[in-house]
């Protein structure tokens, strides 16, 4: 009968951290745009939005709301159920990533049970990451072929081969991070990666393979679709690309399924190289605080690592003029694959040889 | 042939070497550039809140003038409109009656005194054409409007508050 045993407390516990993650991630997008715009501003010498709200805090709520009251345009000639599919599905597949994110250490309560900081431990997270993500691409994909415009099937062409392209790369320098770690299971990835030093050697990842985490880097700008790599938008040739054709939510769809993503592979590009929720002298910081505020502080140093990526990202984006197409495929199959396959053999080599 | 200017450089067509290549060195010194841009001073002035002075030349929107009494000084020669490039400006003339010396400072004065804004190119010459001080360019913005009639100013928009008696018009 142990299998028909209901533990209620695990389903509610697992639906507030669903919903928790769910909100957190859209609200951390939303401000997202602000940010963008702030430092989009403050890196052109401007203030940027500063009169919605105190330092412009409403913008985004004003942004949502004008993109909500806009006519909702469905072209003639469109693929209607694909057209609506494109946003919906770009919007589901950036919200289902952050599942398998630990977002923080498990917090044992008084009476023993462990409360895990993630939603779904499964022993192949890192994969289910990249399939999901490899789905990501079809929003825009779908989204643009069935707009039924020259521009916008270009785009959506761009975007595959871009993706298809990148994901090349950066499923191989995680491989090489793989071989180190050993396991798929992002929860055991970070705590493998437990304080900021041990043994004499850094623990985080960064520290272990700094080339795979550069390749991995410049791979996820492009599997963003951000600048230097936005590619499929680029407004000088494609003329705003796959969501030419989208108006009202659905282009707001689009727009923030991108912003949801930036923040989804900044939260995986700490947990993979910059150790997750592990922070240096966290066991005299456990040692001497209440464990519920250790877990919190832990949560914490989480997402100011994740906000310091999206940061980069920003800073990255308003910085790099955008690559051109031929540049961007040169750069993805004959620099980084050929590197991300040297790093993979050099850690094979370690691997097998040095550590045993 | 002779040069323009000695500032040409000649352009460097060598083939990019391999520290190019990884492009790196060349973003980190981008991302110092913008980043140091961060803690620049921002040029932006917020408008309504801050404003940035004139300057002593500026010719905004036109004022008709008084004297020292709070007398209207025009006297609808038509000078302003004849110098007007734009021919923004129309006056009827009229004759001043006995016991309106308070009013008018001369024998004829303008009933009706017309700036028509959107023809206007706030050239000033109307103001450098009148023999009577009597039309001013302010330092004011033209404020904006959405009928083209309220573009049309009359001498009660024009003319400025009598200092002795601030009721009347």
């Amino acid at each position: 009968m142990q299998l028909l045993q209901v533990d209620i407390w695990f389903i509610i516990e697992k639906l507030i951290l669903i919903t928790v993650i769910l909100l957190g991630s859209l609200g951390i997008a939303m401000y997202a745009t602000w940010g963008e715009r702030k430092v989009a501003a403050v890196m052109q010498d401007r203030i940027g939005p500063a009169r919605a709200g105190l330092f412009g805090l409403l913008q985004p709520l004003a942004d949502g709301g004008k993109l909500f009251f806009k006519e909702e345009i469905l072209p003639d000639r469109s693929t209607k159920f694909l057209f609506i599919m494109g946003p919906a599905l770009a919007m589901l597949t950036a919200c289902m990533t952050s599942a398998v994110v630990p977002w923080g250490p498990d917090y044992v309560t008084q009476t023993g049970r462990v409360v895990s900081l993630q939603v779904a431990d499964i022993n192949i997270g890192i994969l289910f990451v990249f399939g999901v993500v490899s789905l990501g691409v079809y929003g825009v994909m779908l989204g643009g072929w069935a707009s039924n415009n020259k521009f916008s099937l270009l785009s959506s062409i761009r975007a595959a081969s871009q993706a298809i392209s990148y994901e090349l790369a950066m499923g191989i320098s995680l491989v090489a991070l793989l071989m180190m770690t050993g396991s798929l299971s992002l929860r055991e990835i970070v705590s493998q990666q437990h304080g900021f030093w041990h043994d004499g050697y850094f623990t985080w990842n960064f520290f272990k393979q700094p080339l795979g985490f550069l390749i991995f880097l410049t791979c996820s700008f492009a599997e963003l679709n951000r600048a230097p790599f936005d590619l499929p938008e680029c407004e000088s040739e494609l003329n705003m690309g796959y969501h030419q054709e989208y108006s009202s939510m659905k282009l707001g769809f689009f727009l923030f399924a991108e912003y949801i993503n930036l923040f989804i592979s900044s939260a995986i590009l700490a947990t993979l190289f910059f150790g997750g929720y592990n922070f240096p002298f966290m066991d005299q910081v456990a040692a001497s605080v209440s464990p519920l505020l250790f877990t919190i502080i832990c949560v914490l140093v989480l997402l100011t690592k994740i906000i310091g990526f999206i940061l980069f990202f920003m800073f990255v984006r308003w910085t790099l003029p955008r690559f051109r197409y031929d540049q961007l495929m040169r750069l993805g199959w004959k620099s980084l694959i050929p590197l991300a396959l040297i790093n993979m053999l050099i850690t094979g080599i370690v691997v097998l040889w040095v550590i045993k | 042939m002779e040069k323009l200017t000695n500032r040409a450089a000649p352009v460097n067509r060598d083939p990019i070497t391999f520290g190019e290549k990884i492009y790196l060195p060349a973003i980190a010194k981008g991302l110092s550039i913008t980043i140091g841009h961060i803690f620049k001073k921002k040029a932006t002035v917020s408008y309504p809140e801050e404003k940035r002075p004139f300057s002593p030349v500026f010719r905004g929107l036109h004022i008709l003038n008084r004297d020292e009494e709070g007398r209207e000084r025009c006297t609808a020669c038509g000078l302003c409109a004849v110098a007007c490039p734009a021919e923004a400006i129309t006056m009827e003339a009229a004759e001043r009656k006995p016991g309106e010396e308070h009013l008018y400072r001369e024998e004829k004065y303008a009933a009706k005194y017309e700036i028509n804004m959107l023809r206007c190119i706030f050239c000033g010459y109307c103001e450098e054409a009148c023999p009577k001080d009597a039309i001013y360019l302010s330092e004011t913005i033209m404020p904006t409007n959405y009928t083209r009639a309220s573009f049309i100013y009359k001498k009660e928009d024009l003319l400025i508050p009598d200092p002795k008696n601030k009721e009347a018009k």
